[in-house]
């Protein structure tokens, strides 16, 4: 592969993302309007001087409302998404990598966690809540259920990754070395899980935000009128009125740009553990 | 037969816990007729006595048992009708839904995987990551809506929610197959690239790709809840989510049976290929 | 003239062959006479007594034979298997002339013992359903006495107001069909149950009813439920004439279709259903004592109703399809509606300066009590309800230019059930009043103060408030009256009450809005449910 060509796909997405994460934070100034200030004489607006991208369904400014949006989806996503890598490689690394029994009952919880209905945890939770909780509670606990709750699938990937790595003649080597227990795992298993791990928290980072605009309905997620680029994308849902207004897709095209800038910087991560 | 008891006795563990998730959440008494402010006050006790004798979940569960061995899963609260009936009159359109939109999914995230891998061309690579990534931001439910507005089935629907996860996993795995020393080694003996993908690198990244697999039948299974309900299927799907509104006990602790035998069979399977693909190797 | 059969005659019969079959497969392959929409939810039950969803009602009202129908346009009462009726002075007997040489669907002959076997099992204690405790105003039991084949006297133990409406109800069943509840007298029944798919109905071969011509009705031959709760999915399926109507359309797809088929969407004006928010007024609520004292005072709620602009919520989340709410009644209900009442004007001066007077002060545009507490409350509203959404949200607003804070929380509706009926953990819920029908009575549980459906104070033992038992004392005064004037007096002073002391704080009615296709005749839409058709049996598809 062309250095120079990989290099600048990783130099184009981090510029890119550090643009969108410039944005985010400069919305207190670039924003022509608060983002629940209700221009209710525009309502559906089309894109026009005053409102760049038209306003929403109650004449918020739709611009003002992907600037601030960005700044909690962009930050909390991707935090959850760590936190559910994480606990992916410590479940399904571990179990893979020890094996026998220990594998065995840890895939089995595993499968169970994946078949509950975690809906009504989620219920639950959001009922322990006060209902005047801030908004900032309520979306550090949203994030923080979707990375407890977010990292079935891939612990079962990298258990087996694991299993295989256990097996392979380095691993052997290194335990003819002496080399044991956590550090065995540490140093030589867990680098080898990178190509998995890398792809769980790439998944995780757009389900997540999509996650947090249905759990809208369950009363966690981001408060009105606080924007959050779940709450954006669920405009897209009215499918039929959407043909006619291109301009709601902008939150769709800013989210598919962030996730694959993140994917190309973590190309290097993913080449290295190659 | 160890193996046996144990799938078993986490399937019984899958229904008990989902009964008791369902029996703690709030609103587990409540049903939106006792609104009806035609209703007088004895009927609307009535209402919410209704379910008094699912209260005690150890004692719900243990009759629930007793009548499946029967088979006799108990009757829904919320369509008045036998779960059983329910679950034999929708299951095969889920599976049917399922099955084809997994296979379609594959057949798409392989396509480019492979093609991605083989052809390690930066630009091929940013636009596959940019196809797949478009489709994951995508909500499921504009999917479905999609598949309904251009008339196309929702297997189709179901295929695009979950490639771009089968896709990045099965990438990924197939490119740390290609960085390893035998391949180093199979391009100086001379072999073709084609033979060396199919070879030598699909084999290696096999037994986990098995495993991403089994995890794909999980994603498809959520996926079919949105696409359901949204293309009017009557399948398994749709029923989930109007029983999790309705809080029908008997059908939820079916539904997470049924849910939890698909996932342990398609998991273990994929344990035993895995496990036969890396004696193979060995 | 023989007809020549030439290669000429061959290709042209061939070409109307296939533009024949061209023009049946691209009316989506649906039967002639047949009349196709969608129900929102799963109907629960066929049995007509049963009855407790919107989906349910449906089918009942299209299978479901009736003594008598409120004539849905004009709002009359109208004859139908009874060809008259008699109700006693004191409300509580009523005796029917019934209509003979009727059968049920399935050949059986109807007769009094049918209505008297359909009350029997109406009024039993075990039902527990909406349409018998219509009936049960008072303790005791129900006699029937046939009088005759086509002649039954019914005698409640207490007077039931606008006893002969409600059996617009109530859909008689045979007493001696095997089919039960499926042998129906209405014009269509159930043919096909595809549960989570499709209901088919299909015609009554025994339908009684003929029109002026004598020609038998219905004139549909069947009729298709198909089974979808989401709104754009029946829109886009009424766009690809996969469907004839719409009974309740939205408001922005209302406007859509206006522009560019206005002929096709009716707005039939005001309806009977309410948009409204309400404060937790309960004592053992777990509320601090603060909010509770808050709640409890009548300036304080009528300060917020007047903060709030209902013109903007008709205007914005509506499209203009809705009207600022007045009071409990709908002026549609011409009949019940006090025209006494005046519109509350938006005015957040007012409303700052009342709240001024009950001690609360701005502070750096924040408001607080006479103890220096933050006015914060949580307005909470169920989820999938964009309409509530964007009106908690505007009202959010509204509430922000007088210092108050509010948090809109949307919960899924047994949560938010089970915190209205049961936990009383909430402050303030906004929520709707739907299939609303036009005689008070209907709702009794909800003003009586001792009700469960009280819902701002449920069950009371004793009314907690001079204005609360005023009420009492007024609703029962006008259910057991037969005197139409007096029990509007009774009902006006309860509407007057009921916007002096603002327990419901009245937001939005709603207008009837509706799509028909082009291909259906006969349809003639209006406020009251069924919207669309109310007159199936006089409707064809073309």
């Amino acid at each position: 592969m062309n250095p120079w060509r990989t290099n600048f796909w990783r130099n184009l997405a981090c510029s890119v993302l550090l643009l969108v994460v410039g944005l985010s934070l400069a919305a207190n100034w670039l924003a022509p309007a608060g983002y629940a200030r209700q221009f209710r004489e525009a309502t559906d607006a089309a894109p026009s001087r005053t409102h760049w991208l038209g306003t929403d369904e109650i004449g918020r400014d739709r611009f003002a409302r992907v600037l601030y949006g960005t700044r909690i989806s962009l930050l909390l996503a991707p935090a959850a998404a760590l936190l559910s890598t994480l606990m992916a490689a410590l479940v399904g690394g571990l179990a893979g990598y020890l094996g026998g029994a220990w594998s065995r009952a840890a895939m089995a919880a595993t499968d169970l966690f994946l078949s509950l209905p975690w809906l009504f945890l989620l219920i639950t939770v959001r009922a322990l809540l006060p209902l005047n909780v801030s908004p900032l509670v309520s979306v550090l606990v949203t994030f923080l259920m979707l990375g407890l709750l977010g990292w079935t699938s891939a612990a079962r990937v990298l258990c087996s990754s694991a299993a295989t790595l256990r097996e392979s003649d380095f691993v052997r080597q290194a335990r003819a070395s002496g080399v044991r227990g956590v550090r065995l795992f540490w140093i030589h298993v867990l680098p080898n899980l990178k190509p998995v791990l890398l792809a769980q928290f790439w998944i995780s980072i757009p389900v997540f935000i999509l996650s947090e605009a249905n759990l809208g309905i369950l009363g966690l997620g981001v408060a009105e009128p606080m924007p959050s680029w779940g709450s954006l994308l669920r405009e897209l849902e009215g499918l039929i009125s959407v043909g006619e207004a291109p301009w709601k897709f902008v939150p769709l095209i800013l989210l598919v740009v962030v996730v694959t800038s993140f994917q190309l910087m973590l190309s290097k991560q993913e080449q290295a553990a190659a | 037969m160890w193996h046996a008891l144990a799938l078993v006795a986490t399937v019984l563990l899958g229904g008990l816990l989902s009964a008791t998730l369902v029996r703690l959440a709030p609103g587990f008494d409540s049903d939106e007729a006792q609104l009806d402010p035609h209703l007088n006050s004895a009927s609307v006790q009535a209402l919410r006595q209704a379910r008094l004798d699912q209260h005690n979940i150890f004692r719900f569960y243990f009759h629930s048992l007793q009548r499946a061995a029967h088979g006799d899963l108990g009757t829904s609260l919320s369509l008045a009708q036998p779960v059983s009936l329910l679950l034999r009159e929708r299951a095969p359109l889920t599976l049917r839904l399922i099955g084809i939109g997994l296979l379609l999914s594959w057949a798409v995230a392989m396509a480019m995987a492979l093609s991605a891998a083989w052809l390690r061309v930066s630009a091929y690579d940013a636009l596959t990551t940019a196809i797949s990534g478009t489709f994951l931001c995508i909500p499921a439910a504009v999917l479905a809506l999609l598949s309904v507005l251009w008339n196309v089935p929702g297997a189709l629907a179901i295929a695009l929610i979950v490639f771009p996860s089968v896709y990045r996993y099965a990438r990924n795995l197939l490119a740390k197959a290609y960085a390893m020393p035998h391949i180093v080694m199979a391009r100086a003996k001379g072999l073709s690239e084609l033979r060396i993908l199919f070879w030598h690198v699909v084999p290696v990244a096999g037994p986990q790709l098995v495993a991403v697999a089994g995890v794909s039948v999980s994603l498809a299974i959520g996926a079919a809840i949105p696409v359901e309900a949204l293309c009017g299927l009557a399948g398994v799907g749709q029923l989930a989510w109007q029983a999790a509104l309705a809080r029908d006990l008997p059908l939820l602790t079916n539904l997470t049976i049924l849910v939890t035998i698909v996932t342990l069979l398609a998991n273990s399977s994929a344990d035993v290929i895995g496990h036969m693909l890396r004696a193979q190797e060995a | 003239m023989a007809i020549k059969i030439t290669r000429r005659n061959g290709i042209l019969a061939a070409t109307l062959a296939a533009a024949a079959c061209l023009g049946i497969l691209t009316r989506s392959a649906s039967a002639q006479g047949e009349l196709r929409f969608c129900l929102r939810s799963e109907p629960k039950t066929f049995d007509p007594l049963k009855v407790e969803d919107d989906a349910s009602a449906a089918v009942r009202y299209l299978t479901g034979g009736v003594l008598l129908r409120v004539n849905r346009q004009t709002q009359a009462l109208e004859p139908e298997l009874a060809q008259s009726w008699k109700v006693s002075k004191d409300g509580r007997q009523i005796t029917f002339q019934l209509r003979s040489g009727i059968s049920f669907s399935d050949g059986t002959p109807f007769s009094a013992d049918d209505v008297a076997y359909t009350v029997q099992q109406l009024m039993d204690p075990a039902l527990h359903s909406p349409t018998g405790d219509a009936f049960r105003s008072g303790p005791g039991n129900t006699e029937t006495k046939i009088l005759s084949a086509t002649q039954i006297s019914i005698t409640f133990p207490a007077p039931v107001a606008g006893l002969d409406r409600q059996f617009d109800q109530v859909a008689i069943l045979s007493a001696h069909s095997g089919k039960k509840e499926m042998a129906v007298l209405g014009p269509f029944m159930v043919e096909d149950y595809k549960p989570g798919a499709t209901v088919l109905l299909k015609r009554n071969p025994n339908y009684w009813k003929t029109d002026a011509q004598g020609r038998k009705l219905p004139y549909l031959d069947s009729i298709r439920l198909d089974i979808q709760p989401n709104r754009d999915v029946e829109m886009l399926r009424f766009k690809r004439s996969e469907i004839d109507l719409i009974n309740s359309l939205d408001s922005e797809y209302f406007d859509k279709l206006a522009s560019t088929s206005p002929q096709l969407v009716h707005d039939a004006g005001p309806s009977l259903d309410s948009e409204q928010m309400w404060f937790n007024e309960v004592a053992k609520s777990p509320l601090p004592g603060y909010k509770k004292t808050w709640f409890r005072s009548a300036n304080f709620r009528r300060a917020i109703s007047q903060a709030i602009n209902r013109d903007d919520l008709s205007r914005v989340v509506f499209r203009g399809h809705a009207q600022a709410a007045i009071g409990p009644v709908s002026p549609a209900n011409k009949f019940w509606f006090n025209a006494r009442l005046k519109p509350e004007t938006c005015s957040p001066d007012t409303a700052l300066k009342a709240l001024q007077g009950e001690g609360f002060r701005l502070e750096n545009g924040t408001l607080k009590d006479k103890d220096g507490n933050e006015v914060i409350f949580s307005v909470i509203t169920n989820s999938g309800n964009k309409y509530r959404e964007r009106m908690a949200t505007m009202i959010q607003e509204d509430l922000q230019k007088i210092g108050i804070h509010v948090n809109v929380v949307t919960l899924d509706f047994p949560s938010l059930i089970e915190r209205m009926t049961q936990t009383f953990d909430y402050e303030a819920i906004l929520l709707g009043l739907t299939n609303v029908g036009l005689d008070p009575s209907e709702q009794m549980n909800v003003w009586l103060s001792s009700s469960e459906n009280h819902q701002w104070n449920p069950s009371e033992k004793s009314p907690e408030t001079p204005w609360e038992a005023e009420i009492d004392r007024l609703m029962r005064a006008q259910a057991s009256s037969a005197d139409a004037q007096k029990r509007k007096e009774s009902f006006d002073r309860v509407q007057e009450i009921a916007v002096e002391q603002a327990p419901f704080i009245y937001l939005v009615n709603r207008n009837a809005l509706s799509a028909v296709a082009a291909n259906v005749q006969g349809a003639s839409p209006v406020i009251l449910v069924p919207q669309t058709y109310w007159n199936v049996e006089r409707l064809s598809v073309k």
